[in-house]
């Protein structure tokens, strides 16, 4: 089966239309992490605290109905735990603008009209301060600012600089997005939205390199040709495995979404919207980026060392790995050599050898080469 | 078959064996029937699924607003003595005041300008020679907050390092803290590692002093306070009177030996840079190794070097451990704790003593089994919503890709059992989003093959044989998998190393799971590749 064929989308002159877009929600994301810094954004219990209170039943208490009584007074997020005697139940809520008394009457309200026959009374009551306190707060920033430094560092060491930031500034856009459609929607941040907000920031990333690595590749091979042509092709090339692999992850958080109930909702709707955000930002936004931010004439986007490195290296770790396959692939190359000589010369890589210079294939014969070159050199 | 497949074979073979080994503990059924001897842990189950331990503790900030006064004391009588003011005394005579007794009149402003340069204390009366000074109201707010605050943290940091993940550590109400904690086996040690205060100190003996009648060398541990009462009165102002406890490893009887130490610590505990286990060359025993920062080293060598011959008592909360005579100056500021220990003990003391000393007692208050935070329709639903999730993913690759997606479905499920058997292993809890996140690998775990497959799909166009293709495939799009993983995996190494509680676990989730993930797509389907072409030459590949 396949769902996308062969395609030839001018993404790159969609660039100004999607820039706009990011634009809109990187900005919404960005009031909103201004809002989350002057402490008015929606924030779970975990980060602002509340108020817990122990209260004691006439009878057991079932901990669904308890949880659905105060989900009708409006506690949304209410973490209710009851104690070995079923008859006590732990309460604990989010801070709202009215001292802890208040809403601890309106919880023992709440109850009163749920169970009308079983009475309860407050043992203790008291405010929560938050699980994840200040300092807490700050190590996990420190973190995260971190490991967009790595990042960057390791996709400058295996790519170029360019391509690290672009990388990093695609997935920044977007956590921030995602922030941005949470504040729009008045939805609450709680530990476990973070927790989504960073596996996408991993995921999108990833779907950030699989384009990212095509790019370099075509780069490596088709050094006559423009910039944009390159990037427009590579995204086309992969569009298929881009669209796949985007596929795969929003099932399975599809289901999550639909099925997994209130606790997972959010974390599954962080997830749906970021999924779809970073397969967008890996086409829209990151590349583009690298188009637009692609320098002066003469300035490369690629490093020089890895067009001599690394078709030889490809080589000969594919000759390592398989030399079961030696022959039939040697085969295979001749065969493609065959079939495709006669046809006029795209352009000449310099890293290439002779034999594989003079029967240079075109694109779909590009990765022939480096091995071909190499194995022609081991036979011989 | 050539070489090299049957050694990959056997590689992929072994991890299958070893990673449903450590699995099967973790499924609830199969658990009993296993025999004792199998390895491996069951996985924990969070809170939110399981419930656990409740524990309320207050914080006895008055506590820790007294010796804040006391060092305040001592503070006054050392800078007095520096301005050669002559003191007739200067003691705490509560938990918020300090009384100042001076000979020479003439030296009151030089004492008040003292006290007033510490900038927390106001004079609260001047009788003659007398003075009396209180701590602002301010400060002791201050200070029992913070009391509150850092008891906090250093009680996430000990059930940080003691291994139990996704806890529930709050403070409540003004000063005190509520902790639950999921799956803990050994409730005392959870408790014992909680509670103490663990405040180690560094004071020497006075061995100069001769009390009559001589302390006792062994005393029942009964008869403490006696003792004390008995010497009350006799010990020199600067001195006090401390126990070591002594255990009979033959009767199990304990018994007490009385120190007559100085008041004044060389050291305490905050000096300690490390603290870890470790087993005494000696007597073979369990030991606390400890190394002290640059400053305590210094302090400690100046010590040593004064007061060679001498003794001196390691105290722990208010216990001496241990009373070594000093030999000769001790430079490089690293030693050792012992006291009978078991390795537990010797362990949890070391994880209490790097985390730090708790800024004033803690008095339990509560202490509950809870029930989970979820009811059993949410979580219900969640397991309905992964399995589904999990089912889809399959259907899907086996669909799309046709007999390789069936290859890949099974790399993703060995991927899940690995990565539950590792997490188990390493004691790691599990809770309902964590589960979400073991579904958000089984679709991103296919990736890896998905951009495999893609591949060969290209190479195959390109009219390769089938063998040809699918190495071409691997090789291609292994750079393409290695980027994509090792940048995920940098991010979860930066969260793991700076990231506590919750973020921690999530790291040690994701970046396992990627690893198994390379693992298992990368080496596990191509073994299934190879050993389907090398049986006959395949004219078409279902993918």
């Amino acid at each position: 089966m396949e769902l996308i064929k062969k395609t030839n989308i001018d993404f790159l002159g969609l660039r100004k239309i999607a820039f706009g877009i990011s634009l809109v929600l990187s900005s919404l994301g960005i009031i909103c992490l201004v809002m989350i810094a002057l402490g008015r954004a929606n924030m779970g219990i975990d980060f602002v605290g509340g108020a817990s209170a122990n209260l004691v039943f006439a009878k057991p208490v079932q901990l669904e109905k308890a949880r659905a009584a105060l989900d009708a007074a409006g506690f949304r997020d209410a973490e209710i735990q009851s104690f070995t005697d079923k008859t006590k139940l732990f309460v604990r809520v989010k801070k709202l603008n009215v001292p802890v008394e208040q809403v601890i009457g309106r919880i023992q309200a709440a109850f009163t009209n749920a169970f009308p026959g079983n009475p309860s009374r407050v043992d203790s009551s008291s405010a929560i301060g938050p699980t994840i306190g200040k300092s807490l707060q700050t190590t996990a920033l420190w973190a995260i600012i971190l490991s967009f430094a790595g990042i960057i560092i390791y996709i400058w060491f295996r790519f170029e600089w360019k391509f690290g930031i672009a990388a990093t500034v695609a997935t920044l856009h977007d956590v921030l997005a995602v922030l941005g459609v949470f504040f729009i929607l008045h939805k609450e941040i709680t530990l476990l939205v973070v927790t989504a907000l960073l596996t996408l920031a991993g995921y999108s990333l990833t779907d950030t390199v699989v384009v990212f690595d095509r790019i370099r590749e075509n780069l490596k091979m088709r050094q006559k040709e423009g910039l944009m042509d390159i990037i427009n092709l590579s995204i086309n090339e992969v569009l298929s495995r881009t669209v796949v692999t985007s596929l795969t992850v929003f099932l399975a958080v599809l289901s999550l979404f639909i099925f997994g109930g209130q606790v997972l909702h959010d974390f599954a709707f962080a997830m749906l919207c970021g999924v779809v955000v970073g397969t967008y930002s890996s086409v829209f936004v990151a590349s583009p980026i690298l188009y637009v931010w692609r320098g002066k004439k003469g300035s490369r986007l690629i490093k020089v060392s890895m067009l001599t490195k690394q078709p030889a290296r490809e080589g000969a770790k594919s000759l390592a790995a398989a030399p079961a396959g030696l022959t039939a692939s040697q085969s295979t190359v001749k065969k493609t050599a065959m079939s495709e000589a006669g046809q006029p010369v795209a352009e000449l890589n310099t890293s290439a050898s002779d034999q594989s210079a003079s029967a240079q294939p075109s694109r779909k014969g590009k990765s022939a080469k480096g091995k071909k070159g190499k194995k022609a050199r081991a036979k011989a | 078959m050539n070489k090299s497949l049957m050694w990959r074979m056997i590689l992929v073979a072994a991890v299958v064996v070893t990673a449903l080994i450590i699995f099967l503990p973790s499924l609830p059924d199969v658990r009993g029937s296993l025999p004792t001897w199998w390895p491996g842990n069951k996985i924990n189950l969070g809170l939110d699924l399981q419930g656990g331990m409740h524990l309320i503790y207050q914080v006895e900030s008055d506590k820790a607003v007294e010796s804040f006064t006391g060092r305040l004391a001592g503070s006054i009588s050392n800078e007095a003595a520096d301005k050669k003011i002559a003191l007739a005394g200067v003691k705490q005579t509560s938990p918020t005041t300090i009384e100042a007794d001076i000979q020479n009149p003439a030296d009151m402003d030089k004492l008040l300008s003292i006290a007033s340069d510490l900038g927390v204390l106001d004079k609260i009366s001047q009788e003659g020679n007398k003075v009396v000074f209180a701590l602002k109201n301010a400060e002791v707010e201050r200070i029992k907050k913070n009391a509150v605050t850092q008891a906090v943290e250093t009680i996430r940091n000990r059930i940080d390092q003691f291994g139990v993940a996704e806890p529930v550590i709050v403070q409540q109400g003004t000063d005190q803290i509520l902790i639950q904690l999921p799956g803990v086996k050994d409730t005392q040690r959870a408790l014992d590692l909680i509670g103490k205060t663990a405040q180690l100190e560094f004071k020497m003996l006075d061995e100069t002093t001769q009390l009559t009648p001589p302390l006792p060398d062994s005393i029942p541990a009964s008869d403490a306070d006696s003792v004390l009462a008995q010497y009350k009165d006799k010990i020199p102002a600067g001195d006090e009177i401390l126990f070591q406890r002594i255990v009979d490893h033959s009767t199990g009887a304990i018994s007490k030996r009385p120190y007559l130490v100085k008041k004044d610590a060389i050291m305490t505990g905050d000096v300690l840079q490390e603290a870890r286990m470790g087993i005494s060359p000696r007597t073979k025993e369990a030991e606390v190794d400890f190394k002290l920062d640059p400053t305590g080293a210094r302090i400690f060598d100046q010590a040593t070097a004064a007061n060679v011959g001498k003794r001196m008592a390691i105290i722990l909360d208010n216990n001496v451990y241990s009373a070594p005579v000093i030999r000769e100056r001790i430079s490089g500021g690293s030693g050792s704790i012992s006291g009978n220990f078991t390795e537990a003990e010797a362990k949890d003391l070391a994880i209490v003593l790097r985390a730090g000393a708790l800024p004033a007692p803690l008095k339990p208050l509560q202490n509950l089994t809870v029930g989970p935070t979820l009811g059993s329709d949410s979580i219900q639903a969640g397991k309905k919503a992964i399995i589904l999730g999990t089912l889809l993913v399959v259907i899907f690759m086996a669909v799309y890709y046709g007999l390789s997606g069936v290859i890949a479905d099974f790399a993703v499920i060995l991927n899940v059992i690995v990565l539950i058997g590792a997490l188990a292993l390493l004691n790691a809890t599990l809770t309902l989003p964590g589960l979400a996140g073991i579904l958000l690998t089984i679709g991103m775990g296919v990736d890896s093959n998905v951009l495999i497959f893609e591949r060969i799909r290209e190479e195959l166009r390109t009219g390769k044989t089938v063998r040809a293709a699918i190495d071409g495939g691997y090789n291609k799009a292994f750079t393409t998998v290695l980027d994509s993983h090792v940048t995920t995996l940098i991010t979860a190494a930066v969260l793991f190393q700076f990231g506590t509680g919750p973020i921690k676990g999530f790291a040690v989730s994701l970046s396992l799971g990627i690893m198994i993930n390379l693992f298992t797509a990368l080496v596990g389907t191509k073994v299934v590749f190879d050993l389907w072409t090398s049986r006959k030459k395949l004219e078409k590949l279902s993918i």
